[in-house]
């Protein structure tokens, strides 16, 4: 324990409200058989240092493409454009070699499935380990006495004998934390967590979130939060952003999208809540499913499954522009007819709950 | 782990005397040994086929044969031949050491070709080399490994033939008479053994090839690579450490269990160079309806393809920690 | 996704298959025609089976035929060329090639069938069950198959189907065991539970839910034997264990010729040429099967 790691030798962490990321025009197509899927169009959006900003929505959105985007861990056949700026340099412009030493050093990344997440056949304490020495030159024996310390900080029990462990000898959640204290490691100035609770328990989800927050405190870094589950963001994000079949739809602070949405598709997320304050109101399904990305019509991409459609959102896609506030954007050319409304006054419940039972019917087929 | 190694060596034995049971049964129900004696012309008197089927033992019941005859191999005694001067067990002894020199280097070759451009492959997936060695690889596939072999004897005839000296040698194990000295000797055997060996390993390492590359692609598209490149590990270190590693695991047993295969084409590699080796051996037992030799040939393979297996349960046990000895 | 499988309604039970069935075998169908190398295999391996069975019909020379032309090189009089004895050498691989389909056809289809039963009756069964029937497939693998089968060949053999009965009948093992693999792992889906809960029998289970499951793996099995089969069978014949003359087969062709390389080369290429042309349309048959029913393709990420 003699040997001391210092973490940022000559790096300062910027004052707290400093943009550290800064994604403008982010364009990502990948090839394919029908022509290029368009995954991610035009997508801007900016991050402060300190701040936790959640990315929303369904599958297939393009909300994991973004940020795998900014890591450039996307398969060498996507097309990547636009620009994505931290701390001043394009990301995007950057030599293999330069990027290799900002991934896990100054953005980390914390992936969705714990299970496949940990290489199996090294044990955890190697795993972090290899994560601080490939930025730190400290020996071994220096590396895995900070991979411990990374494991007590996440709260593993017994921390210096479960460094001997392999993933398979933990559980989901445990392995989870492994995978939290990597992206630790190296005190990051962003940590991309990519639906980091989906593929857990309910009752592990919680203390994942906890981990995070305690990641997030230790490092002071941003965090880029991404679900599909609008529960996960409320009461962690600062701000939020709902995406749809590629694009952003709605941005805007917290409380502006969970209280004031201005997009139907983010009322209909936030009618598909379960909300413990209000008991005894139903969920609201949105019907329909995401269109697909391959040779998409013109006009809004909700447009077919949007209560509020109307001829104008066949013509043209709806640009984001501001709505309540300067700040609260959105893109839907009825956004003003949605002030006050509940989702279950946009969203038809019959109806919805007939086409789910009808779906149901047909894909319930092995 | 010792104690899994003794237990899964306990339970060969079984296996092993259950497959010299088929092996013998078989042997003895296919083919007559005194076939030929009988069908000589002038036919063989009476009283050399009675003298015969008492020195094969044939006038005993199957089951009594065979166990004289597994009982006579732990004294080095693996029962009599129809060539009655013939010693079993000390020519497949000098048999099995031509042999496994060939399949040895042969298999040491194919694998490490293999992984190479497995690795290769998997790396620059879809480019000109990739398409290549893929095509390469579906040919070796497709080729008949002794029509192969025919083509390479007949490209070391033609070397021979446009050097204007035997450079290759492309017929035997060794040079008849041997040469003197060891050092001529072993230059002259290694003179022998390139081309079999070359034409064995291609065959191994076509299919090896594509299997290292489908699982060195499955290995680095999986999540734990991304996330050893989230870390800012080189792209080079991602894949030895974390890509070859972990792909090369599931090798070890393809590689055991393709050990009967590659027997079975250094029989015909053999039978193209001429070599007096195992393959030769089994060759003549079968026409010559020896059923004892035949039997003590495939009772040695099998041995030999156990001990692979075994060798590759333990080794995999080492390489892989999710493997429990329970 | 939420998974929908475990929600069959019991009326649907008994028609599940026909609707997922046809959507899934255009599905399969399109990504087979995405495999160009697969696509165009498939051409060459039917008119490789047209000119073997209608051509060497058709042609003008029987395959046993003396003609007056000893030792002629390729000519649009002989396309391949003639041996010592005069025989048409284009006919000869023609009937060749007839024999070695035959043989390694029949071998595949046997195995697969025998095979597949045992391998899916263990997997399916376990226990005690699994375990002798597996042993004995791991017996069947312990031996290298050429040297068996000459030994069984050399007195047994001679004519095609005993050949190909001999290859099959040392084949299924190596099927059981993939049968047995994928119904190890089709056990445990909802599908399976799903029928067992609604009282589905065993016989059942494994007929209309395990098997079609299975099709994909055991097709593209299938598809490699077939290349495998006529690898062993022209490797058998070469050695002398095979079909032997009158018979012919394309391997007893290159044995033959095997002698006459610098004389006659063309007596050992074409024959050698036509096992590559099967084995190697077939594998990459093959590999268009595999990747049409698990496409194993580069997903992207949501």
């Amino acid at each position: 324990m003699s040997e001391q790691i210092d973490l940022a030798p000559q790096r300062r962490k910027g004052t707290k409200g400093d943009v550290v990321l800064e994604v403008s025009g982010l364009d990502v197509s990948f090839p394919s058989g029908d022509g290029p899927v368009r995954a991610v169009r035009g997508v801007d959006y900016t991050l402060r240092r300190g701040e936790v900003l959640g990315i929303v929505g369904e599958s297939g959105s393009g909300k994991s493409v973004t940020s795998m985007a900014v890591m450039r861990l996307l398969p060498t056949t996507a097309r990547v454009s636009g620009e994505v700026r931290f701390d001043g340099r394009d990301l995007l412009g950057l030599s293999e070699t330069e990027m290799t030493r900002i991934r896990g050093s100054r953005i980390s990344m914390i992936f969705q499935d714990p299970m496949t997440s940990l290489n199996p056949v090294y044990t955890i304490g190697a795993q972090i380990a290899e994560a601080v020495r490939a930025h730190h030159d400290v020996s071994k024996q220096a590396a895995l006495d900070r991979a411990v310390e990374l494991l007590d900080k996440v709260r593993i029990p017994n921390a210096r004998d479960r460094a001997g462990s392999f993933p398979h000898e933990l559980s989901g959640g445990m392995r989870q934390r492994v995978v939290i204290a990597i992206a630790m490691a190296n005190d990051p100035d962003v940590i991309i967590a990519d639906e980091p609770t989906t593929a857990l328990d309910v009752t592990v989800q919680a203390q994942i979130m906890d981990a995070l927050s305690a990641a997030k405190e230790e490092t002071g870094a941003a965090m880029v939060l991404i679900t599909h589950d609008l529960g996960v963001i409320a009461g962690q994000a600062d701000r939020v952003m709902v995406m749809y079949a590629g694009k952003l739809v709605e941005v805007g602070s917290a409380e502006d999208v969970f209280y004031t949405p201005r997009m139907p598709y983010t009322l209909g997320l936030l009618g598909s809540l379960p909300r413990m304050d209000r008991p005894s109101e139903r969920l609201t399904p949105i019907p329909g499913s995401p269109p697909s990305v391959v040779n998409m019509p013109p006009g809004c991409p909700f447009g077919p499954r949007c209560p509020k459609h109307t001829a104008v959102c066949d013509e043209t896609e709806p640009e984001l522009r501001a709505t309540t506030g300067p700040d609260h954007l959105a893109a839907c050319h009825h956004a003003e007819t949605l002030a006050g409304a509940s989702a279950d006054d946009v969203f038809d419940t019959e109806v919805a709950d007939a086409q789910a039972l009808h779906q149901l019917a047909e894909e319930g087929r092995p | 782990m010792l104690a899994f190694a003794v237990r899964r060596i306990l339970y060969s034995i079984p296996v092993l005397i259950v497959a010299s049971f088929i092996i013998f049964a078989l042997g003895s129900a296919s083919a007559d040994p005194l076939a030929p004696l009988r069908e000589k012309n002038p036919p063989a008197p009476q009283n050399v086929i009675d003298a015969e089927t008492v020195r094969l033992h044939l006038d005993q019941p199957l089951l009594a044969r065979y166990f004289s005859w597994l009982g006579g191999i732990f004294t080095g005694d693996f029962g009599p031949s129809v060539v009655s001067t013939a010693n079993i067990g000390s020519d497949l002894a000098d048999r099995f050491l031509v042999t496994i020199r060939l399949i040895a280097l042969a298999m040491l070759i194919a694998l490490v070709l293999a992984v190479v451009i497995g690795v290769l492959t998997a790396v620059k997936q879809y480019s000109k080399f990739d398409y290549t060695a893929t095509f390469l690889g579906f040919l070796f596939l497709a080729m008949p490994a002794f029509w192969f072999a025919i083509l390479l004897k007949q490209a070391g005839i033609e070397f021979n033939n446009a050097v204007g000296t035997q450079a290759i040698y492309t017929i035997g194990q060794v040079s008849v008479p041997p040469p003197q000295g060891t050092g001529a000797y072993i230059l002259d055997v290694i003179g022998h053994m390139v081309l079999p060996t070359i034409s064995l390993a291609l065959i191994s390492y076509a299919a090896w090839s594509r299997f290292t590359r489908a699982s060195m692609l499955e290995v680095m598209n999986s999540d734990y690579v991304r996330l050893a490149r989230a870390k800012g590990l080189t792209r080079r270190r991602v894949m030895v450490k974390h890509g070859l590693r972990t792909a090369l695991i599931p090798l070890t047993t393809v590689t055991a269990l393709d050990i009967a295969s590659i027997i079975g084409g250094a029989v015909v590699t053999e039978n193209v160079f001429q070599w007096k080796g195992m393959g030769d051996y089994l060759v003549t037992s079968i026409r010559m309806n020896d059923v004892y030799a035949t039997a003590s040939w495939l009772l040695i393979a099998a041995t030999v393809v156990i001990a692979f297996n075994l060798l590759a349960d333990l080794l995999y046990g080492v390489l892989d920690p999710r493997i429990r000895y329970a | 996704m939420p998974d929908t499988t475990t929600a069959i309604p019991p009326q649907a039970e008994e028609r599940e298959f026909t609707v997922a069935e046809r959507s899934q075998a255009q599905l399969v169908f399109r990504r087979f025609l995405q495999h160009r190398a697969a696509v165009v295999s498939l051409c060459v391996f039917v008119a490789l089976i047209l000119l073997a069975y209608v051509g060497g019909w058709l042609w003008k020379y029987d395959a046993g035929q003396y003609t007056p032309d000893n030792s002629v090189p390729p000519s649009w009089e002989h396309p391949f060329g003639t041996d010592s004895a005069g025989r048409d050498q284009f006919a000869q691989v023609l009937r060749g090639t007839r024999i070695s389909l035959q043989v390694s056809v029949s071998v595949a289809i046997l195995a697969t069938l025998v095979g597949t039963l045992w391998g899916s009756v263990a997997g399916y069964f376990g226990g005690w069950v699994d375990t002798v029937m597996m042993r004995i497939s791991d017996l069947v693998l312990t031996l290298p198959l050429i040297a068996v089968a000459a030994m069984l060949a050399h007195n047994f053999g001679g004519t095609w189907y005993l050949i190909a009965l001999v290859i099959a009948a040392l084949y299924w093992a190596y099927v059981s065991r993939v049968a047995r693999g994928v119904v190890l792992s089709l056990r445990e889906k909802e599908f399976v539970e799903a029928a067992r809960a609604l009282g589905a029998s065993d016989t059942r289970i494994i007929l209309r839910h395990l098997v079609p499951n299975a099709l994909g793996s055991i097709l593209v099995n299938l598809t490699i034997l077939v290349a495998l089969a006529i690898l062993l069978e022209t490797s058998l014949s070469y050695l002398g264990f095979g079909v032997t003359p009158p018979d012919t087969s394309l391997g007893l062709l290159v044995s033959e010729a095997q002698t006459a390389l610098t004389t006659r080369p063309w007596l050992f290429y074409f024959p050698g040429l036509f096992i590559i042309i099967i084995a190697l349309t077939i594998n990459f048959i093959g590999d268009g099967l595999r990747d049409a029913f698990d496409p194993q393709q580069t997903k992207v990420r949501q």
